[in-house]
């Protein structure tokens, strides 16, 4: 009988969102339901339907990693909130880059050995490789634009167009975290739209199960960018009042931006070295809804097999889950088929099952939402609170679920995370207390 | 690893539609015609190796998710029709697909026409245009083309990250996720490419298309070929260079005989080819060099460099094939497919 595969933990979570940065104030802004959207001002937006989102305040200095100035400099926006996110997820976690072996040094398979032969190695492999997989959407999309705008106006002038062009690819970005913590895995970038940050989580918890990892860096990141927030104007996705999902009265999304990541490795890697905990991943569901590139199938049938894929994983039932960190972005479509979806997954428990989105507060984070919300289900478990729904006025009797309005303790054990991406591509999580 | 069989190709490339042409073109080691590429605002013309138009019109474009998409989901499409052909031809059996998409540069063209009418003026800008241009939007119409797919992800990376999109293939299987996977590699031409290509590389052409390979465990579905080892993903960093990686990678692939083919990602740009010359320094055998003829299609060259040695080898022309993905700033990944006549 084949040994059951290992319990992963999370030992870090690093956060950047438009309520903070780090843990601290996120977890006081989600506990509160404070809402941190202002008008933008990181382009001009005087000619779109909407004027405002959820941008972060940056620091005017990054803390001290190993990368050099030089490398720093080129970091954009996006590259920025990744590395500080990245940065205290692995100072939490408490990782050494030379800590211990790991059981698989890849994050793909490797060769057999040949018969009587040893298994391949290379000789860069060592202790410190540690996968990295990010979630993203945009990259450096900023510096891409950049780019474009130059390489209209100016055909001839070549100034920082090669380093643009570089730099803006995430893949180049993620380099950066490697260097910055001195580790040296493999990084793998998912472009699931929405549900980057779930799907990177949950491909790290796969990763680590089936023993090619023993402990992986994995999230999501995206910055504001004028193209993104355009297109979802043009679409006119974004609400012109206020993001209220589930609201009867909802009328779009809000974007924002910002960086998740966390520390995930075998609680028996955990244990090994006396590492706090913050809490267990348990389940992960993955689908792929094939109805329209934009819009959700309207009865919600792949969020609902997401979510019963991620039960079946964990062992657990809806009836185990405490809270629900819904998708809800506060579109009319996306939260009818999200709510049917959970009313057909949860049964009579919906009634009584409390959930929110936490994109009332921040906005739509598009490749870092699934992420940064899985943090934000990590913080609930461990102070064991309810975040918050920062808006919600007027219940839609399609979304029979008690949205949590106002701040409270509550006794959580479990918690489940909802993603779900343009494009079809639906991710659910479970995070179980570490107690 | 389990053993992972092949069970369909498919490409579309500077040289056609199909996998015979993009054979028929290597075959011929002879660089394909360049052809100008205009670019808005200035008075140079680029150069790229455009994909041809198709002989016909594309019989999966009356399907209503595909009629307003871009030519990398064209490309991806196609291939991935040709890829899972020998799946259709069963349809007895169900058969739980999954599909990995990868991309370097991604959905182009309506970026920058998405991006430029912004520019103009956002409040007219399409709102048909910005769906296209998400990373993930050619494997969500391609899933929904084949309809068969119950698992999916898009992977952006440099081109060895194809490889991680089979490894990533071979463990869904592994797992019994899916019963074969579809794995693409793909992108498309665009005036701002050639531009971006030009800073870092003057010598090359970019190209675009699409390269797809279909893996399955069931030695009944293969063409005769199997995956016999794939390296771990060897990143670059400041204290790991390419060639640092070219070579580490090489090390892991096991030792090959002469007889064996190595297709590499060798483009006649002395700098850029460095680190994968130095590798792979010593071979003496057959080689391969699928971008000399085809240009720089960055992701496509990839799924390429697999495609055509997997149709080699299925011919019977080597008895194995070497893959060597040293990529352009990201990590160097190898794979080594051979002849597995079992099923067959």
């Amino acid at each position: 009988m084949p040994a059951p595969p290992p319990r992963v933990v999370i030992t870090g979570a690093g956060i950047v969102t438009a309520l903070g940065l780090g843990w601290k104030p996120n977890a006081e802004g989600f506990r509160a339901g404070r809402s941190a959207f202002r008008p933008v001002s990181l382009f001009d937006v005087s000619r779109q339907r909407v004027k405002t989102a959820a941008e972060v305040d940056l620091p005017d200095a990054l803390p001290p990693t190993g990368l050099s100035h030089r490398q720093a400099a080129r970091l954009d926006r996006a590259g920025k909130m990744l590395l500080l996110a990245a940065n205290e997820a692995w100072r939490q976690a408490g990782w050494k880059p030379a800590q211990a072996p790991a059981v698989g040094s890849s994050a793909f398979t490797r060769p057999e050995p040949p018969e009587g032969g040893t298994p391949n190695s290379s000789p860069n492999k060592d202790a410190d490789d540690i996968p990295l997989i990010l979630g993203t959407t945009a990259g450096g999309m900023s510096l891409g634009e950049d780019y474009f705008r130059q390489a209209v106006k100016s055909p001839v002038r070549h100034c920082r167009q090669p380093t643009r062009a570089v730099h803006y690819q995430p893949q180049v970005q993620a380099r950066m975290v490697l260097d910055a913590l001195n580790i040296n895995g493999p990084v793998t970038i998912i472009a699931n739209a929405c549900a980057s940050g779930s799907n990177a989580i949950g491909h790290a918890w796969n990763l680590i199960r089936c023993g090619q990892a023993e402990r992986v860096l994995a999230g999501g990141y995206d910055a504001l960018s004028l193209l993104v927030f355009a297109g979802f104007d043009a679409l006119q996705t974004l609400s012109p009042t206020v993001c209220r999902p589930f609201d009867a009265r909802r009328d779009g999304l809000a974007l924002g931006e910002g960086a998740a990541l966390v520390a995930l490795e075998t609680l028996e890697h955990a244990q090994r070295r006396s590492a706090p905990i913050l809490g267990e991943l348990i389940g992960y569901g993955t689908t792929i809804d094939q109805h329209h590139l934009t819009q959700p199938q309207p009865e919600g049938n792949a969020a609902l097999t997401a979510m019963q894929l991620a039960c079946e994983s964990a062992g657990l039932t809806a009836g185990d889950i405490d809270y629900v960190n819904a998708h809800g972005t506060g579109t009319p479509l996306n939260d009818s088929a999200e709510a049917l979806a959970i009313r057909r997954w949860a049964g009579d428990r919906a009634g009584t099952l409390p959930g929110s989105s936490t994109k009332a507060s921040i906005g739509h984070l598009l490749g870092a939402a699934g992420a940064v919300e899985a943090v934000i289900c990590l913080m609930a478990l461990r102070e064991q609170w309810l975040p918050v729904q920062a808006a919600f006025e007027t219940p839609d009797p399609a979304c029979n679920f008690p949205i949590v309005r106002q701040p409270r303790d509550a006794r959580l054990n479990v918690a489940l995370s909802n993603s779900f991406g343009f494009g079809g591509v639906n991710a659910t999580l479970i995070f179980r207390r570490w107690a | 690893m389990s053993r992972v069989f092949v069970c369909g190709l498919g490409a579309v490339s500077p040289a056609g539609w199909n996998v015979a042409a993009l054979r028929e073109a290597l075959s011929k080691s002879e660089p394909l015609p360049v052809q100008p590429l205009e670019r808005p605002g200035g008075d140079k013309s680029l150069r790229a190796r455009l994909v041809p138009a198709p002989a016909t019109r594309l019989g999966f474009l009356a399907h209503p998710r595909l009629r307003r998409t871009s030519p990398i989901t064209h490309y991806a499409a196609a291939a991935a029709l040709d890829a899972v052909a020998g799946l259709r031809a069963r349809p007895a059996e169900k058969i739980r697909l999954g599909l990995v998409v990868c991309m370097q540069a991604g959905c182009v063209n309506y970026s920058c026409r998405f991006f430029d009418e912004v520019l103009k003026d956002p409040a007219t800008a399409s709102p048909l245009l910005f769906p296209e241009t998400v990373y993930a939007a050619p494997a969500s119409h391609v899933a929904a083309l084949l309809e068969d797919v119950t698992l999916a992800d898009t992977l952006v990376g440099d081109p060895a990250s194809f490889l991680q999109g089979v490894a990533l293939g071979i463990r869904w299987l592994e797992e019994n996720t899916v019963d074969a996977c579809l794995v693409i590699g793909t992108e498309e031409t665009n005036w701002i490419l050639a531009d971006a290509l030009r800073h870092l590389d003057r010598r090359a052409v970019i190209t675009g298309g699409a390269g797809a390979i279909c893996l399955s465990l069931d030695p009944a579905l293969s063409m005769g070929v199997a995956l016999e080892s794939i390296t771990d993903a060897h990143s670059y960093r400041t204290s790991t260079s390419r060639t640092q990686a070219a070579r580490a990678m090489r090390q892991q692939l096991p030792a090959s005989s002469p007889a064996e083919l190595l297709c590499d990602g060798l483009s006649d740009s002395p700098r850029t080819d460095a680190a994968e010359q130095a590798a792979w320094c010593d071979w003496t055998g057959p080689r391969l060099s699928p971008k000399r003829v085809l240009g720089e299609g960055l992701m496509a060259a990839a799924a390429w460099q697999c495609v055509a040695a997997c149709d080699l080898v299925s011919a019977g022309r080597f008895p194995a094939a070497n893959i060597s993905l040293v990529g352009s700033n990201q990590q160097a990944m190898g794979a080594r497919f051979k002849q597995d006549r079992q099923g067959i």
